[in-house]
C-alpha cells in the first residue's frame, strides 16, 4: 500500500487523530474506493463535526489481513461525490451523513432519510413504487401482531410475489449518539448496553475495548476471559431463540415449544455469571464486574452441558422433519456476491459462503488464545441461515466447554487511566448476529467528541429486503426471523 | 310441533357441543409439546367474552360486513341440519340434499370473502384470494367423495349414503376427506390457526378486522364447520349401520374424537407447507377421492 493511504489499525487499537492521514473530500471518496476494491469492508463511514464543517472518516476492515484501516477527509461544507455508485455497501452510510450533517452525496441513487421521516412520523417519506394494472401494494406495521419492535415494510407484489420491499425504520430512535458525545459519563454505560439489549455484551465489551485502548492499557486475562464466554453464552440463547421462531413461523411446534424453554435456560446461565439474565452490569471499561469462582465454573458447566444436550435434540427434530426443510430451502436467497456488494456480516454473510467473523479475523481479547471453527454455509437461503445458527450452536457450545475447563485466574478488574485526548479508536467484536463496530473520537479534554456505533443490523436489514425478491410474500416471516435483526441498533 | 321441537333440539346440540372441538385439540397440541395448555372449554370462555364486547367497524364497510357474518353462520347451521348423525338421521333430508349442504358451506365461504373485501385492507384482499383459488381444489375433492358414496349406496339423499362400504375405497375415501377437513378448517399444513403473521394467514386474516359479537359468531360457525366435517368423514368410513342405535352413537363420537385428536396430532408434527405446494396437496386429496369414486363405480361390477 501506498504511503498516501490510510492508516492501518489493529482491532482494539487507538491513534492519535492528527496521524490519520487526510484528503480533499473527491480524493477521499477515491481513496477509500480505491480500498474497498483492494479488499477492503466498509466497518464505519461518519460525519465528525470540525467547526462550522465536517469531516468524513471511513473505517475498512482487510478481513484476511486482520487489519483496520483509518482515513478521514478534510472539512467539508456541502457536498460530496457518493461512494454507493461504485461501492452499494456505503448507500446507508451516505444517507445518515446526509441525515445528520446535510451533506450532499451527489449521485446518491436513493437518498432518503434513516430514520426521520419528512414530517413529525418518522420514515415516511416516499417509497419505491412498481406501477402495473396487476401491481398492488401490500404495507406492514410498523405496529406489527407479535411482540417484537415497530418498523415499517413496503411490499411492491405482483400477486403472491414480491418484486420489491422496502424497509423504512427509525422508529426506535433514541439519539444514542447523540447522547454518548461528551462522555464518558454515568449514563454511558448504560445507553451502550441497551444500545441493542439482546446483544448487551457486545456492544459492552467493544465500548470496554475502546475505553481501555484510550487509556492506553488491557483488561486482565480473567475478565477477557469472563468476556469471551458472556459473548458465548449470548450468541447460544439467541440463536436458540432464533431456531425455535423459525420453527414457530411454519408451525413446527416441538422445536418451537422446546427452544423457548432452552433459551430460558442459557439466559439463566448469564444470569448465573453475573446476576443479570442479558448480561447487564457484568462488562466494565477496564475489566469485568462479577468474578466466576470455581463452585459456579463447574455449576455452569453441568447446566451448559445439560442445555446443549437438550438444543441439540430440538435441532434435531427440526433438521430431521422433511416439512420443515423443503420450507426453508432455496427460500429468500441472497447470493454470495450481493452479500459482498451490500456489505452484509455476521450469520447472514456467513451463510451466503462468505468467512466473515470478527473473533477470527479480527482477534482481540481472549480470542486471541482461542477460538472457534467459524460456520459457514453457501446456499444464501433461510436454510442456509438456520444452518449456521445451529453450527454456531454446536461451536459456541464446545468451544465454552473447552473453556471452561481451566481459569487464568487473577484480578478482574483495573480502572484504566483517563481517555487519552484528540484519540480515535476502534473496536470490533462478533455479537450474535454478526459485526459491532464501535469508534471513538475523544476531544482536547478527552471527552468523546464523537461516539459512532454500527450494529450488525445496520449492514443487514437491505440483505433481508433483497432476499425477499421474487419470493412469496408468505415466506416474508421466514425470511425475516432466518435474518432476525435488530431495531433499535439500528435506530440507535 | 314435535318435528319442530326435534329441529329446535338438534341445533341446539350441535351449536352447544361445537366449541368443545377446537379445545380438544388444542389440548392435544398442548400435550404433545409437554404443556399443560388452554381448558378444553376455551373456546366457550371466548365466545362469551367476545359476546359482551361492543364492536369496531370500518369507515370503509357497508351494512354487508355485519351481515356477512350473520349470513355466514346461519349458511353453516343449515348445512348441519342436513347432515344425518348415525341413527337419529337429520332433521332434514330429501333427494340431493347433499348438493344443497355444498352449497351451503359455498355461501358460508362467500359471506366470510365478502366481509373481507369490504374492509378495503390489503391483507383481507391477499386472504380472501387465497381462500379462493384453495376452494376450488377443495370443493372439487369434496364433490368427488361424495359422487363416490352416491354411486356406492345407490343414494341421492345423505341417509342413505352415510351407508358406507368396507375395503380400499373406503381408506381412500377417509384419506381424501381427511385432507379436505384440513384444508376447508384451516388446519396445518394449510393455515396456521396459532399465527400471529398476517402474511402467511388465509383464514384468520379474512376475519382480522372483525372484533365482538361478530367475531364470536365467525369463530362459532368455524367450530360448527369442524365438527360436520369430522362428522361427515366418521360416517362415510365408519360403517356402524348393523350396530344398535346406542352403539352406533358411542362408534360415530369416538370416530369424530379420533379425527380431532388426528388433526392435533397432525399440527403438532407436521410443519405447514408452503402455498405453492397446498395444491399438490389438495390435487392428491382429489385423486384419492377418485379413485374411491372409481372403485365404487368399477370395483362392485368386477
Amino acid at each position: 500500500m501506498s504511503a498516501s493511504s490510510f492508516v492501518l489499525l489493529g482491532n482494539g487499537a487507538s491513534l492519535p487523530w492528527s496521524t490519520i492521514p487526510e484528503w480533499p473530500v473527491a480524493s477521499f471518496i477515491r481513496e477509500t474506493s480505491a480500498q474497498l476494491e483492494r479488499g477492503g469492508r466498509l466497518c464505519s463511514f461518519f460525519g465528525v463535526k470540525d467547526g462550522a464543517a465536517v469531516r468524513l472518516v471511513a473505517i475498512v476492515a482487510f478481513d484476511a489481513d486482520n487489519l483496520l484501516a483509518a482515513g478521514r477527509s478534510e472539512p467539508v461544507d456541502d457536498r460530496f461525490p457518493s461512494l454507493t455508485l461504485l461501492h452499494p455497501q456505503a448507500h446507508l452510510f451516505e444517507r445518515e451523513i446526509w441525515e445528520q450533517f446535510g451533506l450532499i452525496p451527489e449521485g446518491h441513487p436513493w437518498l432518503k432519510p434513516v430514520r426521520r421521516g419528512a414530517g413529525t412520523a418518522p420514515a415516511n417519506g416516499e417509497f419505491f413504487r412498481v406501477d402495473g394494472p396487476e401491481i398492488h401494494e401490500v404495507a406492514v406495521g410498523p405496529i406489527h401482531a407479535g411482540i417484537i419492535e415497530p418498523g415499517h415494510f413496503r411490499f411492491q407484489c405482483d400477486g403472491e410475489e414480491v418484486i420489491h420491499l422496502e424497509i423504512a425504520l427509525g422508529y426506535q430512535h433514541r439519539g444514542v449518539e447523540r447522547a454518548l458525545a461528551g462522555g464518558p459519563h454515568r449514563a454511558t454505560l448504560a445507553q451502550i448496553e441497551t444500545a441493542s439489549g439482546d446483544a448487551t455484551i457486545a456492544h459492552a465489551t467493544a465500548h470496554a475495548m475502546l475505553m481501555e485502548s484510550l487509556g492506553g492499557v488491557e483488561a486482565p486475562l480473567q475478565a477477557q476471559w469472563i468476556r469471551a464466554l458472556a459473548l458465548e453464552l449470548e450468541r447460544l440463547a439467541n440463536h436458540t431463540g432464533d431456531i425455535g421462531a423459525l420453527a414457530n413461523d411454519v408451525a413446527f411446534l416441538p422445536t418451537s415449544s422446546a427452544c423457548g424453554k432452552i433459551r430460558g435456560d442459557f439466559l439463566n446461565l448469564t444470569a448465573l455469571l453475573c446476576g443479570n439474565r442479558f448480561g447487564r452490569g457484568l462488562v466494565r471499561p477496564g475489566g469485568c464486574h462479577y468474578d466466576l469462582d470455581t463452585e459456579r465454573t463447574s455449576t455452569l458447566l453441568a447446566r451448559l452441558k445439560s442445555s446443549l444436550a437438550d438444543v441439540e435434540q430440538a435441532a434435531a427434530w427440526f433438521w430431521d422433519a422433511a416439512s420443515v426443510r423443503s420450507r426453508f430451502e432455496s427460500v429468500g436467497t441472497v447470493s454470495a456476491q450481493q452479500a459482498a456488494e451490500i456489505g452484509l456480516v455476521g450469520p447472514a454473510a456467513r451463510a451466503c459462503g462468505l468467512v466473515r467473523d470478527v473473533r477470527y479475523d479480527h482477534p482481540a481479547g481472549w480470542h486471541r488464545l482461542a477460538q472457534a471453527p467459524v460456520a459457514v454455509w453457501p446456499s444464501g437461503d433461510v436454510f442456509a441461515r438456520a444452518r449456521v445458527r445451529s453450527l454456531e450452536i454446536q461451536r459456541s457450545g464446545a468451544f465454552l466447554v473447552d473453556q471452561l475447563a481451566a481459569t487464568p485466574g487473577g484480578a478482574i478488574h483495573e480502572a484504566p487511566p483517563p481517555p487519552a485526548p484528540d484519540t480515535l479508536a476502534v473496536a470490533l467484536t462478533e455479537g450474535w448476529r454478526g459485526e459491532v463496530c464501535h469508534v471513538a473520537l475523544t476531544d482536547a479534554a478527552g471527552r468523546f467528541r464523537r461516539y459512532k456505533i454500527v450494529d450488525p443490523s445496520f449492514h443487514n436489514w437491505m440483505g433481508l429486503a433483497l432476499a425477499l425478491r421474487g419470493q412469496a410474500i408468505s415466506d416474508f416471516p421466514i425470511c425475516n426471523k432466518s435474518f432476525n435483526l435488530s431495531y433499535c441498533g439500528f435506530d440507535l | 310441533m314435535i318435528i319442530a321441537l326435534d329441529f329446535v333440539l338438534r341445533l341446539a346440540l350441535w351449536i352447544a357441543l361445537a366449541p368443545l372441538l377446537p379445545g380438544i385439540i388444542n389440548k392435544v397440541k398442548a400435550w404433545v409439546a409437554g404443556r399443560r395448555g388452554p381448558p378444553v372449554l376455551q373456546l366457550y370462555f371466548d365466545l362469551a367474552r367476545l359476546w359482551r364486547k361492543g364492536v369496531v367497524l370500518s369507515d370503509l364497510a357497508s351494512p354487508a360486513f355485519l351481515a356477512a357474518s350473520a349470513v355466514g353462520w346461519v349458511a353453516i347451521a343449515a348445512a348441519t341440519t342436513l347432515l344425518p348423525v348415525g341413527p337419529a338421521g337429520a332433521s332434514l333430508s330429501f333427494q340431493g340434499d347433499f348438493i344443497l349442504l355444498i352449497y351451503c358451506l359455498a355461501l358460508a365461504r362467500f359471506c366470510t370473502v365478502w366481509a373481507a373485501m369490504e374492509t378495503g385492507s390489503a391483507f383481507e384482499g391477499m386472504g380472501s384470494a387465497r381462500e379462493v383459488s384453495y376452494a376450488v381444489l377443495a370443493e372439487a375433492t369434496l364433490i368427488a367423495a361424495v359422487l363416490a358414496l352416491c354411486v356406492q349406496t345407490r343414494s341421492l339423499s345423505l341417509p342413505g349414503m352415510l351407508a358406507p362400504a368396507t375395503g380400499a375405497g373406503a381408506i381412500l375415501l377417509a384419506g381424501g376427506l381427511f385432507i379436505v377437513l384440513l384444508a376447508e378448517n384451516c388446519r396445518v399444513p394449510f393455515d396456521d390457526p396459532n399465527t400471529h403473521l398476517e402474511l402467511t394467514m388465509i383464514h384468520e386474516v379474512m376475519v382480522l378486522d372483525h372484533s365482538g359479537p361478530p367475531l364470536a359468531v365467525i369463530l362459532h360457525g368455524a367450530s360448527m364447520k369442524l365438527l360436520l366435517f369430522a362428522l361427515l368423514l366418521t360416517q362415510a368410513v365408519l360403517p356402524t349401520g348393523h350396530l344398535a342405535p346406542a352403539w352406533a352413537g358411542v362408534a360415530i363420537g369416538a370416530g369424530v374424537l379420533a379425527v380431532t385428536v388426528g388433526v392435533g396430532l397432525v399440527e403438532s408434527l407436521l410443519a405447514r407447507f408452503a402455498f405453492r405446494r397446498v395444491p399438490l396437496l389438495l390435487t392428491m386429496a382429489f385423486l384419492l377421492c377418485l379413485f374411491a369414486l372409481l372403485i365404487a363405480w368399477k370395483g362392485g361390477a368386477a
